[in-house]
């Protein structure tokens, strides 16, 4: 039996063919060495992410989560939520926390609900994934289970925004977060813990509606990652992943700066030194190939 | 002006503090704002608030009401949760420029053509289709919000990215027809129509 | 006591003492330098058993006076109180081994120092006597107290309930000062939420209640003569009759005045009834019974109300009040509170520049205010319109825009003012004036003053000296309670602007205090900062001139003049810092344990090298409240002080005779370093003045150094702090460098 088992909301962008579809690969191999094992939601929908506010207004946005809750204390009873991505995990713990906090809410998100023939509770925990990395593993797990270290890598922590407010990690300061720097030393990797941007934005969802102004800050992101020297940053969520990797081009053409910095995941890092091959760390998912990876991969 | 909103005037004449506390999402946080100012100087997009939080919410309290609703400031709003985590009262601001957002929307004062507004009820409807968010239909329909044509040279110049996302396997042309769903889509939707009647209702009521 | 004295010496070993020094050295140096009859040594002096040891010597060898050599006068203070003999330490620990490297070259260096402060404890001792209390005062345990506001009545009770009767003095016909007439209070409980009842009422019915307070309404002070302990009081009545009270020590609470508003033409107070003040708005309150609160023009229920913050204080206007008085941003969300509260549905707005919320529950009434929906808005009034609704000019300074409100009535935040009585030295700043501008400012300020409340028949005038802005002047940061006229605590917004509680609170302060005035002039004993010294001021009547310096320039205005002009002390109102021992040109001032001659002895004591032998002697005089702790924690912490150094503690550098210093430079000494507190307008002297006093001395030096032909900058003055650890030891220091640049003093003989 698994060590831990856990009740996994994957989100919309984790499917097949969508933008973080490499994370989920990642995701289920590092839990595969580390003994925990994923139950999906069965028949989970979208949180609403934090762009969806604007057209859903705020009971029908917390009836998406609350549906998803629902879901999980019906099918998965007793487990604890899940979430891989910081939307995901964002929109359902903030869900779970105003209709506790919000009587009225409640009753107005069982009655729509019960349309669907669901009723909500409340009661499952939702947790991030790094949550459960730092809080239930540990450290010291995952670095017994190195086999292959990272070493010679020098990798920039980018935590973002959602990960890290208004909920963060417990023992995390918000202007300072420190665990995704002690997973890269893990795993045997160079940390920078003065990264400057570590907590900067990238612009999230408006780097779609606004492109310049999110690029402008995305720039800031990988230029800071170069001046402290790292090969690449390594981050805990798929928005921040993809904003931070694909525009890079954009970025070249607008500013004139040469970046090709590769952004992973922290799952994709574990994945290579837990000794797994470069398909089952879905290094072939990144736009810009991360290369000591993959050397290292296949060694 | 909607018609909504000419009851709200009427309604709210003396105090659109109160309007606000009423009707907007963690409305009545709002004159509990000491004026500080550290919101608006943790925003990452602050130099683009024509008026950052903590103008917004003096304006609220000096009556500014048009000046307010019809500002795009509260669209600038990425979702950061600076202004949560640093506020040393603990407002909720990220949700209450959600909230003032929607209320605006609501009230047919959000300028027209603002592309976060646009982008929040494309995505919103893109995710009422199927339960769960179309990428490919998501990005097109944003390429192709403003007709044909824009729609054209958009994806054009963005082709490049198109292409890296689908090598990745991060982007699937086939997700045009159909794509990713929920099995209970008709439970799905019945649900959050009836939560928009709620809504509705509660703003109905307030009128 | 025997008349005989008898002197022994005892030299400590332990804390590594006996390591770095020879002992049997020092015990020699007791013996034959300093004419100990006996010199005992002890590993461990301060241990009970050493401690035993001395107490033996005392017991059984009737030994009067006892020299111990071992750790600061300031460390192991309880170990070696000996209060039925005279005492003196050499301070070989801190003083010497602490602060100098242990290493061979310096051995000798280190123990010629430790020789010396042997030799000078030793000579300071020869020239003590044991002090014991005057008998000038038996315990008189009355407490007066003067004014019956909320301080006044805090006061009475408190000092009532501890056991001491009390007589509480009012100039008005009923008890309760400006709160009497306020609807409420700031909240001082948990949740902080809500304005509080007014404790006035409840506070009238305990003293009312409490035989050990005699209540005298219509009443005021015509005279007060006397010390603490035996004040004696002639009381007035408005109908002419009058009573004398022998009175123990006095808390003075006489409260404090509104700003006069009519000077703020610009918020149109002058024109409009429904402009008032946060003092006459509590009327308003009161009289609208429950229901809402009216406007006094035309008894309109008031709709919207506008409060102006700082109106008239924290500002450089003429006339205006230059300092915030503390409280009144809580006092306007109070009374914001009272429309939200009586008015129902009425705009409550606030215009604030910087809202000051300050106490424990402070932020929390903020946002109570908030919660209740009173409107605080960044903005600075500049006029208020007349009308039939009044028109709040202002800026906001959030959205940086000139703009407008209109409302019903207009609450002028406006500050407190203390109500003292003339400031003494009115007339010395007249004299004083360094131009004409400030002469005819202090000319205004004495023309102007108000009359007196104490009527003290001191030599320095009727009542408390002041600080800024005509509060009463108290050591701010270390004793807050004690005034400058010992015995007479003043408490209350006389004090410093406050609020009801913080005005409880000083008072129960202050009546403990005034208690502890009472017990200690009973047995003899000074206040703070030499609390419990019995040694006191006595002069030598022949030797005196008349010259009154003393009864000038002590700070504490203890010394009166006899009809002859010769000096009269007071005992129980004196300190004991020696500002008058430092003030006198004939040196006929002494207490019994500390005086010209004690120091002067410890400066001829010193052995002093030979010019050859190229080891200069600096003499430090420190202030032994600040410099001295400072120079003890410099050895604590291992910083090292030249080995030339004697440091010599004073009890305030307004006590060191200019003797000292020109007997030193004739006995050779290189360089003088003195060290005293700050002592500007935020002054630290622990005795106000003394250190004010001897830089003013001191400023004439210069002379004596022209006429011995030496350099100026052998004799300096410094103002240290007690947190100076790495600065004091420097100070010597540099004066080694000056020393070592200017050459060795000739007067070497």
């Amino acid at each position: 039996m698994a060590k831990i088992e856990l009740s996994f909301y994957p989100g919309c962008s984790s499917q097949k063919g969508a933008t973080s579809s490499n994370y989920l690969v990642s995701a289920q191999t590092m839990c595969e060495e580390l003994d925990i094992q994923l139950n999906e939601i069965p028949d989970w929908n979208c949180c609403g992410a934090s762009i969806g506010y604007g057209g859903g207004g705020e009971l029908p946005r917390l009836a998406l989560s609350a549906r998803n809750i629902a879901l999980s204390e019906e099918h998965n009873s007793g487990q604890e939520i899940v979430a891989t991505c910081a939307a995901c995990w964002l929109s359902t713990r903030e869900a779970k926390e105003r209709l506790h906090e919000d009587e009225q809410m409640f009753k107005d998100a069982n009655a729509a609900l019960s349309e669907a023939g669901l009723k909500y509770k409340g009661e499952a925990n939702v947790r991030h994934m790094v949550e459960v990395l730092v809080e239930d593993i540990g450290f010291d797990t995952i670095k017994s289970k190195v086999k292959k270290p990272l070493e010679g890598l020098k990798i920039a922590g980018y935590v973002g925004c959602q990960t890290n407010r208004p909920f963060g990690i417990a023992g995390e300061s918000f202007e300072n977060p420190q665990y995704l720097d002690k997973i890269v030393e893990s795993v045997g990797a160079e940390s920078i813990p003065t990264y400057e941007k570590k907590v900067q934005c990238c612009g999230g969802a408006l780097a779609f509606s606004e492109p310049e102004k999110s690029q402008e800050m995305i720039k800031g992101i990988i230029e800071a990652a170069y001046d402290n020297g790292a090969d690449m940053i390594v981050t805990p969520c798929p928005l921040c992943q993809a904003n931070v990797e694909i525009y890079q081009d954009n970025i070249n053409e607008t500013y004139g700066t040469k970046f090709n910095m590769p952004v992973v995941y922290y799952s994709t890092l574990m994945s290579v030194a837990f000794g797994r091959s470069a398909a089952d760390a879905a290094l072939n998912g990144q736009v810009i190939p991360a290369k000591q990876l993959e050397e290292i991969a296949n060694k | 002006m909607s018609d909504l909103n000419t009851a709200m005037i009427e309604k709210y004449r003396s105090s659109f503090l109160k309007e606000v506390e009423a009707n907007v999402e963690e409305g009545e946080w709002v004159k509990m704002c000491m004026q500080c100012g550290v919101c608006s100087g943790s925003c990452p997009l602050g130099k683009h608030w024509e008026h950052p939080p903590q103008e917004i919410f003096m304006m609220i309290r000096a009556n500014k009401r048009e000046e307010v609703l019809s500002t795009d400031s509260m669209w600038m709003c990425t979702s950061c949760y600076n202004c949560i985590a640093r506020c040393p009262r603990g407002l909720p601001i990220t949700h209450i420029m959600h909230g003032l957002a929607v209320y605006s929307k609501r009230l047919g004062l959000t300028q027209k053509k603002q592309p976060t507004a646009e982008f929040s009820q494309i995505f919103w409807d893109n995710l009422m289709k199927k339960g769960r968010v179309n990428e490919l239909k998501l990005g097109l329909s944003m390429y192709f919000k403003d007709g044909f044509g824009q729609g054209v040279k958009n994806a054009m110049a963005n082709q490049k990215l198109g292409q890296n996302m689908m090598k990745a396997k991060r982007m699937n042309a086939m997700e045009f027809f159909g794509g990713h769903s929920v099995k209970d889509l008709s439970g799905f939707q019945k649900m959050v129509k009836k939560a928009q009647e709620i809504e509705e209702g509660n703003l109905e009521d307030a009128k | 006591m025997a008349d005989e004295k008898k002197f022994a010496g005892y030299v400590c070993t332990g804390c590594g003492l006996g390591d770095r020094l020879d002992a049997g050295q020092l015990e020699t140096t007791a013996t034959r330098d300093g004419k100990m009859q006996s010199c005992k040594q002890h590993e461990m002096l301060c241990s009970a058993e050493g401690v035993q040891m001395i107490k033996d010597d005392i017991g059984n060898d009737g030994v009067t006076h006892v020299m111990i050599a071992a750790c600061s006068r300031r460390a192991k203070v309880e170990a070696f109180n000996l209060p039925d003999v005279a005492v003196t330490r050499a301070n070989l620990r801190e003083g010497v081994i602490w602060v100098r490297p242990e290493s061979d070259e310096n051995t000798e260096t280190t123990q010629e120092m430790a020789d010396d402060y042997i030799r000078m404890a030793c000579a300071e001792l020869k020239a003590m006597n044991i002090p014991a209390a005057s008998g000038e005062q038996s315990l008189n345990k009355t407490i007066l107290v003067v004014g019956g506001g909320i301080t006044g009545m805090t006061a009475a009770i408190e000092a009532a309930a501890a056991g001491y009767p009390v007589h509480l003095v009012e100039k008005s016909g009923q008890l309760g000062g400006a709160l009497g007439g306020y609807y409420k209070v700031i909240p001082t409980r948990s949740p902080y939420d809500a304005p509080a009842e007014n404790p006035v009422p409840e506070m009238i019915k305990t003293i009312e209640a409490d035989d050990k307070i005699t209540v005298h309404l219509n009443s005021t002070l015509a005279k007060t003569e006397g010390a603490p302990g035996r004040f004696s009081v002639e009381l007035a009545t408005e109908s002419g009759s009058s009573e004398t009270l022998t009175i123990g020590a006095i808390v003075q609470a006489s409260g404090w005045k509104p700003f006069d508003a009519s000077k703020l033409t610009e918020f149109a107070y002058d024109k409009s009834q429904d402009v008032v003040t946060n003092h006459e708005l509590e009327a308003l309150a009161v009289a609208a019974n429950g229901g809402p609160i009216k406007r006094p023009s035309d008894g309109k229920e008031i709709k919207s109300v506008c409060f102006i913050q700082n109106a008239g204080q924290c500002s450089d206007k003429e006339g205006h009040l230059s300092y915030f008085s503390g409280v009144t941003d809580l006092v306007s969300i109070k009374q914001a509170m009272y429309f939200k509260e009586l008015n129902g549905d009425c705009d409550t707005t606030v215009l604030f520049n910087n809202l000051r919320t300050p106490g424990a529950g402070g932020e929390d009434f903020y946002r109570a205010g908030q919660k209740a929906m009173v409107t605080f808005s960044k903005g600075i009034a500049s006029e208020v319109t007349p009308g039939d609704d009044l028109t709040v000019k202002f800026m906001d300074k959030i959205l940086n825009e000139e703009t407008e409100m209109v409302c019903d009535l207009v609450v002028l935040a406006t500050g407190m003012e203390p109500n003292s009585g003339p400031d003494p030295y009115a007339q010395l700043m007249v004299d004083e004036a360094e131009d004409e501008e400030e002469k005819a400012k202090a000319q205004a300020a004495l023309e102007n003053a108000p009359p007196s409340i104490l009527n003290l028949q001191y030599r320095q005038g009727t009542d408390l000296p002041h600080l800024k802005n005509g509060f009463n002047d108290s050591h701010f940061i270390c004793f807050p309670y004690e005034t400058r006229r010992t015995g007479i605590y003043a408490a209350g917004p006389v004090r410093r602007p406050m609020d009801a509680q913080q005005a409880r609170d000083d008072a129960t302060g202050a009546a403990l205090k005034a208690i502890q005035a009472a017990e200690n002039a009973g047995k003899g004993r000074a206040a703070h900062p030499r609390s419990g010294d019995l040694s006191f001021p006595s002069f030598r009547k022949e030797g005196c001139t008349q010259c009154k310096r003393c009864t000038v320039e002590c700070p504490f205005g203890a010394i009166n003049e006899d009809e002859e002009g010769y000096p009269m002390y007071n005992e129980s109102r004196c300190r004991r810092c020696g500002t008058c021992m430092g003030a006198c040109p004939v040196r006929v001032i002494s207490f019994e344990n500390y005086s010209v001659e004690t120091v002067n002895q410890q400066i001829k004591n010193v052995d002093i090298p030979e010019e050859w032998d190229e080891k200069p002697r600096i003499l430090v005089l420190a202030c032994e409240n600040d410099a001295y702790p400072a120079l003890d924690q410099a050895g604590q912490a291992g910083v090292e002080i030249n080995p030339w150094a004697r440091v010599i503690p004073v009890r305030c550098l307004g006590s060191v005779s200019l003797s000292w210093v020109t007997d030193a430079l004739n006995n050779g000494y290189d360089g003088i370093v003195m060290m005293g507190c700050r002592r500007d307008d935020d002054y630290q002297c622990h005795f106000v003045r003394g250190s004010a006093m001897a830089a003013e001395r001191m400023s004439k030096v210069g002379d004596t150094l022209d006429t011995l032909n030496l350099e100026p900058e052998r004799v300096i003055l410094h103002e240290v702090a007690i947190t100076d650890v790495e600065r004091a030891p420097k100070l010597i220091n540099d004066m080694a460098e000056t020393v070592e640049k200017i050459g060795l003093s000739p007067f070497k003989f």
